[in-house]
């Protein structure tokens, strides 16, 4: 197992306007799962591929331990590079037994018979595979062939795990049950694993820390609560989690506890470690529907979510998010207070006194 | 990529030194082309601008060039008419038996044309076995009536209508069926859907249908020669032909200017197709899942009889009288139980040198091309769809012409790039070689197109697996890459194997003395009077191809769609 260390990673591809990645600078620890989270052509994909070689960087390094495996002057091909991949398609290979795909990577390095047979064994029991050894994946179903890939990965021992959406095909009864065999199997093996999802909660259910990405960039890297509870910017509260972003300005002095801001017209204390926050981040948990609140709000929406009901909530200007242990109706006003959110700075935003009545 | 120079893997220079295998390729495949062109040009031995004019101005050229012309198109409305109310009736309607409908249907493409020729002039004819068992024939010494453009045209139009056929029914297959419904609910019924909406939607796949068919007809050696120069009714192919095997090499330049003539025309026509075909893609957005199924109520049956009814016409008779001449013992007389004899099989199949020659040379030259174009092919569908670049593009791009020339153009072609070997007295002309030479070029596009459809349905990442699994190019193309293009490769070999068999315009200016192939034999025994001998060896083949192609059927389901010709 290693760390996997990108250094100034840049891709850009032939025709692009843009390019995939721009300037990835992260640290992955030896053992460590991550995920890479974000909407379709974030780059999440791309950079899964240049870990595993399929893709060149433009500028950048990449480093696996103490080898650099990609950088200026430098290219280990895929098959050099020691690492495992789950496909989203998972790739068996259909002419192959379940046996055969998975004892595949042990005859290319040349094994004897006898290890190689102990091994794919070895591989097969641990993914619950036995009874299928001699089966064409064709005849398998979708979890299985899925438990396939992974024994395959698995089975020549890489030093990081790669795996590429790899429960976008499943449906969710079996997706459930096969995240519980990816933390299982973590745990396990130690194994450094490197997770791309668009799915939040996949990511923030499996992952020990998740880049969340968005135009070639990581815009937070971070363990889920951390995402949860103190995004950095727009884009990751916003795209992690439920609830609402809004526009802020300080009106006090940050201190240990936060600060004291000004929104929608009222005052209240937030989190936060910027002295000039723009924005707050308000989860539904952090807003109370009561009628003592200082704010009032129509009710635009009820959908109910098993045990709660989900409420959105619409003050005039900006629109909020809210938890309800009964059904509201559309259209009714409530009262609400507003507990302690998350103040954040987005970056490249003009940050403005306090002291003006004009809105940002 | 500013770095992507610098120090490169061992698996990158892999993929480059297979980058290597376009050069002989592109050599083997496009130089006789480019050689014929730089003839053109006035490049090489002392073709003029005088010359040119000469050629282009003597009568012969130019009643060669209308008997092509006139032939060409009547055999294409022919084919038109043939193979576009089969395409309409077998994919538009409830019709049963489709596949064995168009199995038939495929066969006589299959089927070399100068065996299509002799088969029907042992229809017709004073001579004729099968007339004369039903006490029709006509008098001896009445001449042969498909001796004549007429008859060249009947042939032609029958031989390619499977070409209109397969064109306009893949044309059909596209039309979503609601277009239909939509009609039909607007009231529109019957033949007025088919005039209104069905056929203005596949009139450009019927006009690039007809423009292949004429191409195909334009370069068709075989039914001219049987049928034309007993008649001294030339073609621009066999014009050339006569000229070549009259004069020898030392007509080249002259046979070159022919050759260049046809080719011309042609790929005006293979334009016009592409151009049509393209067109074509525009405006068909829909839901394709239902095909269309148009009920023919109580016509159904009588349709199928007298679908039924024309292919025995066209296909089962033709073969009945083959089979019947090549059962009596001399050629004029009738057949009886009695005198029923399998004397010209034995002599044909295992006595004469000659025939046995033909067979080993053509089943040899067929096999030998087979396998090189499909080892070949692997690598080079791999290298196009993989590691696409301009060398790969252009070869993509180019591979049709051969195939796509008239043959009788592709061996002149070839004769001029291997008559003098570069810096060797040595050539290849009058050896079994050129043969070899020639059949690569021209059936690399029938081999390598199967194998890239294969190829292209591969999701890369059945190859990316294996590479992180550690498995090097070599490897991955081993085991991974070739058994699964390998049924796709297999079903390409049988129809380069099939082509390959029944080819005689290509062999025809190049065979020698020892290097006949199986198409030359047939033609100069049937040119020599031994149309017994000519029919039981004609029979022989038939048989093969058609043993072949039930082969390919039965692969068929396991191979990617469009590989079989005649599926889709």
């Amino acid at each position: 197992m290693a760390e996997l260390i990108y250094s100034g990673l840049t891709k850009q591809f032939d025709g692009a306007a843009r390019p995939a990645l721009d300037g990835i600078d992260a640290r992955i620890e030896s053992g460590e799962f991550v995920a890479l989270l974000g909407p379709s052509g974030c780059g999440k994909t791309t950079l899964l591929r240049l870990t595993a070689g399929f893709e060149e960087p433009t500028h950048g390094e990449i480093r696996m331990g103490a080898t650099q495996v990609a950088g200026p002057g430098r290219f280990v091909p895929p098959e050099d590079r020691g690492v495992g991949i789950v496909f989203q398609s998972y790739a068996l290979w259909p002419h192959m037994t379940v046996a055969g795909n998975v004892s595949y990577p042990l005859e290319v390095r040349g094994l004897p018979r006898a290890e190689r047979a102990r091994r794919v064994d070895e591989a097969l029991a641990l993914t619950g595979l036995t009874e299928f050894a001699d089966r064409a994946p064709a005849q398998l179903s979708g979890g299985q062939r899925q438990r396939v890939a992974l024994a395959r990965c698995l089975v020549a021992e890489p030093r990081a795990v790669l795996l590429d959406e790899p429960l976008a095909n499943l449906d969710l009864a079996l997706r459930a049950s096969m995240q519980d065999n990816f933390t299982a199997f973590h745990r396990r093996t130690g194994a450094t694993m490197l997770y791309v999802t668009h799915d939040q909660g996949e990511a923030l259910a499996l992952a020990t820390r998740v880049a969340v990405m968005e135009g070639g960039r990581i815009r937070q890297f971070a363990a889920p609560e951390v995402l949860y509870s103190e995004p950095v910017d727009c884009f990751v509260a916003g795209f992690v989690g439920d609830g609402a972003v809004v526009s802020a300005r300080a009106a006090g002095p940050l201190g240990p506890g936060g600060l004291e801001v000004e929104t929608m017209g009222l005052r209240l204390t937030a989190r936060g470690r910027a002295a000039l926050p723009t924005h707050l981040c308000i989860r539904p948990e952090d807003v109370r529907l009561t009628d003592e609140g200082g704010l009032r709000a129509r009710v635009r929406g009820c959908t109910y979510q098993g045990g709660r009901f989900r409420v959105a909530l619409d003050t005039g200007g900006e629109d909020l998010v809210a938890f309800s242990r009964t059904r509201l109706n559309v259209g009714a006003q409530v009262g609400l207070r507003i507990d302690r959110p998350w103040a954040f700075r987005e970056p490249g935003m003009p940050a403005l006194a306090v002291q003006e009545t004009a809105h940002v | 990529m500013s770095l992507s120079d610098a120090t490169y893997s061992s698996s990158r220079s892999e993929g480059r030194l297979l980058s290597w295998l376009l050069l002989p390729v592109a050599l083997i495949a496009l130089g006789p082309v480019v050689r014929l062109l730089l003839e053109g040009v006035g490049f090489g031995s002392g073709l003029t601008g005088a010359h040119l004019a000469e050629v282009l101005s003597a009568d012969s050229t130019h009643r060669a060039l209308l008997h092509s012309l006139v032939t060409a198109a009547g055999g294409t409305l022919l084919s038109v008419l043939i193979g576009g109310s089969f395409a309409f009736l077998v994919a538009l309607t409830n019709v049963r038996a489709r596949g064995a409908l168009v199995f038939c249907l495929m066969v006589p493409m299959m089927i070399p044309p100068q065996i299509t020729a002799l088969a029907w002039m042992q229809v017709t004819g004073p001579s004729s076995v099968l007339l004369k068992m039903l006490g029709l024939a006509p008098p001896l010494g009445s001449p042969q009536p498909l001796h004549s453009a007429g008859g060249i045209i009947l042939l032609l139009g029958i031989q390619h209508a499977s070409i209109v056929f397969l064109t306009l029914r893949a044309g059909l297959r596209q039309i979503p069926a609601d277009l239909v419904e939509a009609a039909r609910m607007s009231g529109a019924r019957g033949l007025r859907v088919w005039a209104q909406i069905v056929m203005p939607l596949t009139l450009p796949a019927l006009g690039a249908g007809a423009a292949m068919a004429f191409v195909t007809a334009l370069g068709n050696f075989g039914i001219p020669a049987m049928l034309g120069i007993p008649a001294r009714y030339s073609t621009l192919p066999t014009l050339i032909y006569q000229r070549l095997v009259g004069f020898g090499p030392s007509v080249l330049s002259e046979v070159a200017v022919l050759a260049l003539l046809i080719g011309t025309v042609a790929i005006a026509g293979v334009l016009l197709a592409r151009w049509l075909l393209a067109r074509k893609s525009y405006g068909l957005v829909g839901l394709s899942g239902q095909p269309l199924s148009i009920s023919l109520g109580r016509a159904r049956l009588p349709i199928e009889i007298a679908l039924w009814t024309f292919i025995a016409a066209i296909l089962a008779l033709p073969l009945m009288a083959l089979l019947f001449t090549s059962l009596i013992p001399a050629y004029g007389v009738p057949l009886t139980w009695a005198n029923m004899t399998l004397e010209a099989w034995t002599e044909a199949l295992l006595r004469q040198p000659m025939t046995r020659r033909a067979y080993v040379n053509s089943l040899g030259l067929a096999l030998g091309a087979s396998a090189i174009l499909m080892a070949v092919c692997l690598p080079l569908a791999w290298l196009i769809a993989r590691r696409p670049s301009r060398a790969t593009r252009a070869i993509d791009a180019l591979v049709d012409l051969p195939y796509a020339l008239p043959g009788v153009v592709l061996s002149i072609a070839c004769i001029l790039a291997f008559l003098d070997l570069p810096f060797t007295d040595l050539t290849l002309y009058g050896t079994i070689w050129i043969i070899l030479l020639a059949y690569l070029a021209r059936f690399l596009v029938v081999m390598l197109r199967p194998v890239q459809a294969s190829v292209g349905q591969l999701d890369p990442s059945m190859e990316e697996a294996a590479s992180a699994a550690g498995a090097r190019l070599g490897r991955r193309l081993r085991t991974i890459v070739l058994p699964l293009a390998a049924p796709a490769a297999a079903a390409g070999a049988i129809l380069v194997f099939l082509t390959a068999v029944n080819e005689l315009t290509v062999s025809a200016l190049l065979w020698a003395s020892g290097t006949e192939t199986l198409g030359v034999v047939i033609f100069n025994l049937e040119d020599s009077g031994e149309t017994v001998m000519a029919s039981a060896l004609a029979m022989s083949i038939v048989l093969l191809i058609v043993c072949l192609m039930a082969g390919v059927q039965l692969l068929a389901r396991r191979l990617p769609k469009g590989v079989v010709p005649w599926q889709s």
